[in-house]
């Protein structure tokens, strides 16, 4: 059976849930190899997490220089082993990173490449939403090996059982891809909430929340349902809430199971990033806010009322 | 510093998009077309380097004869002058393709720093960036919400899914940016005027030493097969709050086992 490449997802080895997502889907076109790129240990780390979603094998490119320079070496370890091995395919997860990888090694393999994949079935045809999640396409690769960049939470993680028997591979990094070094990463705060790209619920505050003080009611909300805190680009370009929550067309797509949009008028720039979510409520005191018609369940009205009720009745009924 | 911009034209976004029935290409006809929204931020990237360091600061754009109307706009801003990447031969060129005719029209020009906006709002591959960067074997100092110059010296913040980077490279590198990383300023009269009289070069395939047959639609790398309009969302419902809009709201979620 061929074999498809799946770029892992993960932190020093702690596999991210996309992950499971990539081999789940990776199975449709092939057997699964994970390919693990980090510190020493990442592979070790990964590789219980790895078996239960189906790898067979794993290719373990572990060296500081994986994490010390931009992009570039993840992107030179994966066309070495595209070139030994010829896999059928290679799956990165849909970030802003993973595009990256995928854009550099499409041009070092001379391969098409697919971004925001939302399905991706046997002969190899994906599943795409474009302009802000208003079209659906279907499209194909048709020359070199395709990559596909597969949009987080689209694609329902499913259990396999594979062997994951570890192989460990090279990293020779070119000169050119020491070019931009990395010095310092910095993790800006999010508690223990969950990662918003990965979350299962979402739950946004807009510019109807008015201070960064009151994203607290928003906050309270998400950690009743154990959600992500979203925030529309109004709420993030006034300070209310960090850039990097900001979801929409600048900011980052979310498709979760839950959406709640609070104090959110709706506008295209904030449905493009959350138009494919599953069930969609909204909360606003206008009743023409076009949010309504993408909410499966709405409430008009002041949301400094209705959001402290709804976390105290979902507390209430999970105490 | 000599920097050139990169300057993609596309359909506004806040309106209704297609694609071509017959080609499944993004139709630019029936739209209104504006500057990549990113772009704008990458333009006033340069002009502050600019201001700061010296230099010229050159657009460059791929795109049919229309995009001349993005490129006047941008020139407007503030660069001292552009370069249209312009041939028939080019329509519906994929990502990969669009790489390589830009990576030779760059190589034609002298530069310092490329800076391009981090993603566009028509194809959104989000890739173009690296790929420059790949093609041309320079620093890739992508997704920056700050960019510091000193000498050849450039430090950039690279944001990622939960903070930060903070990268490091000397010239010459691609530069791509967000939307923190500034406040584009708006042309003023003067700007508009002036724009009219600034150089703007046009180069072709055969300029570029590219065959047509490696540009545009038949090159492309992937095609679209199918292409409908998302289905209409069926109407949800939507009650007013009478004072127990929370608790009503709650009874949903835990009824779709939320809760």
């Amino acid at each position: 059976m061929a074999e498809v490449l799946v770029l892992v997802e993960h932190d020093n080895g702690v596999v991210k849930k996309v992950t499971g997502e990539l081999l789940t889907a990776a199975r449709a076109l092939g057997e699964p190899s994970a390919v693990v790129l980090g510190a020493a240990g990442s592979a070790a780390t990964a590789s219980a997490r790895l078996a239960e979603f189906g790898a067979e094998k794993i290719y373990a490119g572990e060296s500081a220089d994986i994490d010390g320079y931009v992009v570039a070496p993840k992107a030179e370890v994966l066309a070495r082993l595209v070139r030994d091995l010829a896999p059928a395919a290679v799956l990165v997860a849909a970030t802003s990173e993973g595009k990256e990888v995928a854009g550099r090694l499409a041009v070092k393999t001379e391969s098409g490449l697919l971004t925001d994949v939302t399905s991706i079935d046997a002969d190899g045809t994906a599943g795409q939403t474009i302009f802000a999640g208003g079209m659906l396409v279907k499209s194909r690769v048709r020359t070199g090996t395709p990559i596909y960049a597969v949009r987080p939470n689209a694609i329902t993680a499913v259990p396999a059982t594979g062997a994951a028997s570890r192989q460990d591979i090279e990293v020779s990094v070119s000169d050119s891809a020491r070019a931009a070094t990395v010095t310092e990463r910095v993790v800006e705060a999010r508690g223990s909430r969950p990662e918003l790209a990965e979350a299962s619920i979402v739950v946004s505050g807009g510019r109807g929340v008015g201070s960064a003080d009151n994203f607290k009611i928003i906050e309270s909300l998400a950690d009743s349902l154990g959600a992500a805190v979203g925030a529309s680009r109004a709420a993030t370009d006034s300070g209310f809430y960090p850039h990097q929550f900001q979801v929409g067309q600048t900011g980052k797509t979310v498709s979760p199971q839950l959406y709640v949009a609070c104090g959110i008028s709706g506008a295209i720039q904030h449905r493009a990033g959350m138009q494919t979510s599953k069930t969609i409520v909204a909360v606003n005191k206008d009743p023409e806010a076009p949010i309504f018609e993408l909410a499966d369940f709405g409430i008009v009205g002041d949301l400094f009322a209705v959001v402290p009720q709804a976390t105290d009745e979902i507390n209430r009924r999970k105490a | 510093m000599n920097i050139v911009v990169l300057v993609k034209q596309v359909p506004d976004s806040s309106s209704e998009r297609t694609l071509h029935e017959s080609d499944k290409t993004v139709d630019r006809d029936s739209a209104s077309l504006v500057i990549n929204e990113m772009d704008e931020y990458a333009i006033e990237e340069a002009l502050k380097v600019k201001e700061a360091h010296g230099g010229e600061v050159t657009v460059l754009t791929m795109g049919p004869d229309k995009a001349t109307e993005s490129i006047r706009k941008a020139l407007s801003m503030g660069p001292d002058k552009a370069v249209h990447v312009n041939d028939p031969a080019l329509h519906g060129s994929c990502a990969l393709v669009t790489s390589k005719v830009l990576a030779k029209a760059l190589s034609t020009l002298e530069w310092d720093l490329v800076i391009a906006g981090a993603e566009s709002t028509d194809g959104q591959v989000s890739a173009l960036p690296a790929m420059l960067a790949e093609r041309l074997g320079v620093a890739q100092l992508t997704g920056a919400r700050k960019l510091t110059v000193e000498g050849s010296a450039l430090t950039v913040e690279r944001q990622t899914d939960d903070g930060y980077q903070v990268v490091q490279a000397a010239t010459p590198a691609i530069v791509s940016v967000w939307d923190t990383i500034n406040e584009p300023r708006y042309p003023s009269f003067k700007g508009i005027m002036q724009a009219k009289s600034k150089p703007v070069t046009t180069l072709t395939l055969a300029d570029l030493g590219i065959s047509p047959d490696e540009a545009g639609l038949g090159a492309a790398t992937s095609e679209v097969v199918e292409a409908a309009p998302r289905p209409p969302k069926q109407a949800g419902v939507k009650i007013p709050d009478e004072g127990d809009g929370g608790v009503k709201l709650a009874e949903f979620l835990a009824a779709g086992k939320f809760v």
